[in-house]
């Protein structure tokens, strides 16, 4: 448990790339099998459910700190995290301990499910006489299922492979699919490649980058397929020896909400593996994403919401066929494939995603605008050579597949004041008023509250504190520095504001690090808004 | 705020004021006559007709004021003033901090200043003081704020320090100027390699030197040509030079901020630095319970910082508890970034 809380306070502590690499791969090296499964399955997101109910946590944490209830209070609304809270106001820490990850997840916090109230406050007490006070913190953030620490699962991918000396992506590959937190998983996670069995599991997702660039840098307009991109959730099909699988983007296995696909991919040839994006679909086009959600939430799939919310795979790839893996073949090859075995099965649950023709980037561009009429976001643009990578590579030049996003409705501007939150963010600043540019000036004409998390808030607020220019009051002017998209659902003119134009509900998409202030929006951008007409019906 | 006519102290717009000595404590605006707990800014301010502070702290209170009409005095020696017996006693805060201790016709109230219980190599340690009354900053007054020894905090400094000199990187630490700089430089394996400090520090080391506290050698950064040095430098600066163009000299670097305030996770990330050391000045909750039980006062009252809270949990333990009035630096996590140098202190900023 020492090693595991040290490289949680590792991570935590620091927010360079390369100094989270190190300190993972550092634990990798060093820890057991068992111990490294176990903090792969939570640095990889995986969390188990709270274990202990927040009420009995805090009655405990309070009996054993012997603070009364409001001073309990008055330290959790200082603290603002209820693990953090604990672990500072239990009585002196114990020595802390060397007893393995594993153990402490098996032996000791995996039985506290369902255990009745006497033995969970006894096992909860125990615990805490033992560890120190980071250990404390990151127990009680297990226990209470929120667990959660800056990684990207990429990274830890990455930084297992290293201490391993394996290739990333066959990792990434063998971490796909069910994975059980066991040493045997472990081992064979990291064991020398070839040879394995791959049942039901998926390939990692090649994915797509949001283009930014001019299109004419792509080159000529023949060298790519175009097709829609679809609002639904990526997914892949994984139909081998008789069996289905159905994967989403997220490694979750979904098969069995959607009896529908289940069905189908037991019609195809086994050996076949499919990337689509699956939809609520009626007549040929696709139904809002809100339908397709409302199914999702359903443990319980009637007939009547089979009805209302059906589904198809909108298939754009053919990874897999006869067992073969496509992947290296060139795009069009797979796509070919893809059309006839699409075709071949008959399933009106498999769709083809249909080529977007235009024989001009103009002409292409006159399509994408089209967009919102058809419940789509935009294009994806596929290099017709290109092979299915993995994961989101890193480009060269030659990009291999883009997004072509319309987003109408957000903007990129400039963070230029700031003031206090209130309540609990009361210290924080997190109510912001954005610009975009006229003429070189920069012309505030929105003001954000939500959107951001609050990791992203506390990033936001400690850029404002060391660029703050003014002060005035509860407000701060900030060196026009930051950019962040904004989204919002309407637009109009109005003549009480600067700006010229007033937005309906402005939130924070996201921060724009990759955007130096000078390539913000204009207000000439917000003015074409405007005019571009109406949403989608 | 009521006050009995007895009282030794009262809260007034010009400060914490003793009505038969007719002397103020630590005041905020300009009087005839201040006693001086300690050096900080919001305690120690310019325009007053006399001061009388203790001798220890006599170069860095004048480093700071100027010329000044300063009478010194030794810990534990009594001064007379219109009657009133006034001795200072050491408070543990830094350098020349000292408890006010007033006694009046067998009466005895004590004036904490700002003050922390546990040893530190530059100052004189915190000595308990019996009163019938007893004026106590709050500053850390929740329970959540529970220091670590000093050994196992510098410990954990010179590891660091240590890991980034072997890996060719300077380890810039943000302290506040006066008093936790010093400490950390007393605290410090110095063996590890050179320490360079900022000018804003500099200057309050040489007083430091200059009154008898031994402290390792220090460089200015401006004084040092060579790249190679710097790389592997211990860096003490004030939290000012956070973002500034003075550490670009010092190539790759990792940081770290010292403040009590760096207990908590949220005030660590916000501070955006690679590590937060909980090192303060200031009492924490544990030693501000012991400080009060140790002047065996009966009543307590609550200046600067989680005033409400302390007087709350004070109350409910059986103390005759209530709020001070100040214009101390409070609580605020604002008191972490203010700027260091002594012009720029805002009122109201804490000085942790």
């Amino acid at each position: 448990m020492r090693a595991f809380a040290a490289l949680y306070a590792a991570l935590d502590a620091t927010t360079a790339t390369r100094g989270k690499l190190a300190a993972l791969r550092e634990y990798f090296s060093s820890a057991e099998d068992a111990d490294a499964a176990w903090a792969l399955y939570f640095l990889a997101g995986a969390r188990p459910r709270q274990v202990v109910p927040t009420r009995v946590l805090r009655e405990l944490a309070r009996e054993a700190s012997g603070v009364p209830e409001w001073l309990f209070e008055e330290s959790y609304q200082a603290v603002g995290d209820l693990a953090e809270t604990i672990a500072h106001l239990l009585p002196e820490p114990g020595a802390g301990s060397d007893a393995p990850l594993a153990r402490w997840i098996e032996q000791r916090l995996l039985p506290l499910r369902g255990a009745p109230e006497a033995e969970l406050r006894e096992r909860l007490r125990a615990a805490w006489r033992e560890l120190d006070t980071l250990g404390r913190f990151v127990w009680n953030k297990l226990i209470t299922g929120g667990f959660r620490v800056g990684v990207s699962r990429a990274l830890v991918t990455r930084a297992i492979a290293e201490a391993a000396g394996l290739d990333p992506q066959a990792v990434a590959e063998r971490l796909m699919g069910e994975w059980q937190p066991s040493a045997s998983h472990y081992r064979a996670l990291l064991a020398p490649a070839g040879g394995e069995a791959r049942l039901g599991r998926p390939y990692p997702f090649f994915l797509a980058h949001p283009l930014q660039q001019p299109l004419e840098s792509l080159g000529p307009v023949a060298h790519w397929h175009a097709e829609w991109k679809w609002d639904g959730i990526r997914g892949q099909l994984v139909c081998r020896g008789g069996a289905v699988f159905l994967w989403t983007r997220g490694e979750e296995l979904v098969t069995e909400r959607f009896p529908e696909m289940a069905a189908m991919g037991t019609a195809l040839p086994p050996g076949t593996v499919i990337d689509g994006e699956i939809l609520a679909w009626r007549d040929g086009a696709p139904l809002p994403f809100a339908v397709l959600q409302q199914r999702i939430g359903r443990k319980q799939l009637g007939p009547k919401v089979l009805a209302q919310a059906p589904v198809a795979l909108v298939a754009y790839d053919l990874l897999e066929a006869d067992g073969e893996d496509l992947r290296p073949r060139p795009f069009h090859e797979r796509r070919a494939r893809l059309e006839a075995l699409v075709m071949q099965a008959g399933q009106p649950a498999l769709v083809l995603s249909p080529v977007v023709t235009g024989h001009s980037w103009d002409a292409l561009t006159a399509l994408r605008e089209g967009s919102r009429a058809r419940g789509v976001e935009g294009l994806m643009l596929k290099r017709r050579e290109s092979a299915y990578g993995a994961g989101r590579v890193k480009l060269g030049p030659g990009g291999e597949w883009w997004k072509w996003k319309i987003d109408p409705l957000s903007v990129d501007a400039v963070l230029v004041y700031a003031q206090r939150g209130h309540g609990r963010r009361a210290s924080l600043y997190t109510d912001y008023t954005f610009a975009v540019w006229n003429d070189g000036v920069l012309v505030p004409f929105a003001k954000a509250y939500s959107g951001l998390s609050d990791a992203e808030i506390q990033q936001v607020d400690a850029f404002i504190r060391a660029n703050t220019l003014e002060k005035f009051g509860p407000v701060r002017s900030v060196r026009a520095q930051l950019v962040m998209e904004l989204g919002f659902e309407g637009i109009q003119r109005s003549a009480r504001h600067k700006s010229g134009v007033a937005v309906r509900f402005p939130r924070m998409l996201r921060i724009r690090t990759d955007k130096p202030a000078t390539e913000a929006d204009s207000l000439a951008h917000l003015h074409q808004l405007l005019h571009s007409g109406d949403p989608a019906p | 705020m009521s006050h009995r006519s007895q009282d030794l102290v009262q809260a007034t717009p010009r400060g914490l004021y003793c009505p038969p000595g007719d002397f103020f404590i630590d005041p905020w605006r300009p009087v005839e006559r201040a006693v001086i707990t300690h050096a900080h800014a919001d305690h120690a301010r310019r325009g007053h007709g006399r001061y009388l502070a203790a001798g220890v702290g006599e170069r860095v209170l004048r480093a700071r004021l100027g010329e000044i009409s300063l009478q010194c005095v030794g810990y534990g020696e009594a001064v007379t003033i219109n009657g009133v017996r006034v001795s200072l006693h050491p408070a543990g805060h830094v350098l020349g901090s000292a408890q006010v201790r007033i006694d009046h016709g067998g009466e005895v109230w004590v004036v904490s200043g700002d003050y922390k219980v546990e040893p530190d190599a530059t100052c004189t340690a915190f000595e308990p003081v019996r009163a019938h009354a007893f004026v106590t900053e709050s500053t850390f007054g929740l329970p959540v704020y529970r220091w670590s020894s000093g050994a196992v905090l510098f410990e954990e400094v010179s590891r660091w320090w240590r890991g980034n000199a072997a890996a060719g990187r300077a380890s810039v630490v943000y302290a506040y100027a006066f008093g936790k700089a010093q400490r950390i430089l007393a605290g410090v394996d110095s063996s590890i390699g050179p320490i360079v400090c900022h000018g804003a520090v500099e200057a309050l080391n040489r007083a430091y030197r200059d009154s008898g506290v031994l402290l390792p050698p220090t460089l200015l950064a401006s004084h040092v040509a060579d790249r190679a040095v710097l790389s592997r430098a211990l860096v003490v600066a004030p939290p000012s030079a956070q973002g500034s163009p003075w550490l670009s000299r010092f190539g790759e670097y990792s940081d770290a901020f010292a403040s009590g305030w760096m207990q908590l996770r949220g005030a660590r990330r916000r501070r955006a630095v690679d590590r937060g050391f909980v090192l303060s000045d200031h009492a924490d909750w544990p030693g501000l319970v012991q400080a009060i039980r140790e002047s065996a006062a009966t009543r307590v009252f609550v200046t600067h910082g989680y005033v409400p809270v302390m007087v709350r949990w004070l109350q409910e333990q059986g103390w005759d508890a209530q709020p001070m009035e100040s214009e101390y630096g409070g609580e605020q996590d604002d008191g972490a970034e203010t700027s260091d140098t002594p012009e720029t202190i805002t009122p109201g900023a804490a000085q942790d």
